[in-house]
């Protein structure tokens, strides 16, 4: 196993992935888009980061890069593919996830700790963690709010989709524990397979124990899992 | 061929959240103006040369499809000019 970690121009949390991903025996390289995934990859990570400047919109540009179809293709063939935050962007515009992260509720730029509750513990991502538990992960992100239309949302919810929900710090979600005015507090979801997610907050950025907390180490290890 | 200006405007979907949009009003308002509501868009303004204006329209149509429009909270409507 060996995670691909695709830079963009405008990547910023590519070497923190790296890093992290290392720090739990986990295999990585750092690709850039232009060159292609290698041959046969067993993981994919969409990176944090600024790609194309936020153009248009978060994500939308490395959305529609070439490699993006190789994503795809291979999502599509179960190969794990894990976006953060803008690589959650990506996810979402590229569609690999459905929804859309669009501006906070606050149109301010949001960098804070904030809780999630584990949705689903029976996903690569939750598997480290048991339903309804509450990890804490910061977010850092201007648009991070996610939005579908309602009737979409329903269903996703009945099928599932949606593996973390902002919240309190003893797992209660509403309106008062929702940092950018997600629909539902939805911060993390799963598109067709339960091997592709992407979520807004950064577990790369809570798994090395040198820099505080490490309740993001469970993300990542759904890497080998998967 | 002849040479358009398609002109693709991008809007929120009526009832997504505006932040910017809600921003927007509020400066407006502490400068003293009395105003209802505000929406704000995007417009993109684009060159191209086609056989008809139809044919014009629907290339630019599948831009914002693809691109210039994100299905899921935009709506867009396209408007074309020879130039």
């Amino acid at each position: 196993m060996t995670v691909s970690i695709i830079r963009f121009g405008g990547s910023n949390c590519d070497r923190d992935a790296e890093r992290a991903l290392e720090h739990l025996d986990i295999d990585a390289e750092i690709v850039w888009h232009e060159d292609g995934l290698p041959e046969d990859p067993s993981g994919i990570m969409l990176p944090g980061g600024f790609s194309y400047g936020d153009y248009l919109r978060a994500g939308a540009m490395a959305a529609r890069s070439p490699i993006m179809e190789e994503v795809r293709e291979a999502a599509a063939d179960g190969v794990p593919v894990l976006g953060v935050c803008n690589g959650a962007q990506i996810g979402c515009e590229s569609g690999l996830t459905e929804g859309a992260f669009t501006t906070n509720e606050s149109a301010r730029f949001q960098c804070e700790h904030v809780y999630l509750r584990v949705e689903r513990d029976d996903t690569p991502w939750t598997a480290a963690y048991e339903e309804g538990d509450v990890i804490e992960i910061p977010i850092a992100h201007g648009e991070g709010r996610y939005e579908i239309d309602d009737d979409r949302l329903a269903e996703l919810e009945d099928e599932d989709r949606i593996i973390f929900r902002y919240c309190d710090e003893n797992g209660e979600t509403g309106p008062d524990v929702n940092p950018n005015g997600s629909k539902h507090n939805v911060a993390g979801v799963i598109g067709d397979r339960e091997t592709v997610a992407v979520l807004m907050p950064h577990p790369e950025r809570v798994t090395l124990p040198d820099v505080g907390p490490t309740d993001g180490q469970g993300v990542l290890q759904g890497f080998e899992s998967a | 061929m002849t040479g358009y200006t398609a002109t693709v405007t991008v809007r929120l979907k009526h009832g997504v959240l505006d932040p910017e949009a809600e921003t927007t009003q509020q400066a407006l308002e502490r400068l003293g103006f009395e105003l209802e509501d505000l929406r704000a868009a995007d417009r993109f303004e684009v060159d191209l040369e086609a056989e008809s204006a139809d044919a014009a329209s629907e290339r630019a149509s599948e831009m914002a499809e693809r691109l210039l429009a994100n299905p899921t909270i935009h709506d867009y409507d396209v408007e074309v000019d020879e130039r």
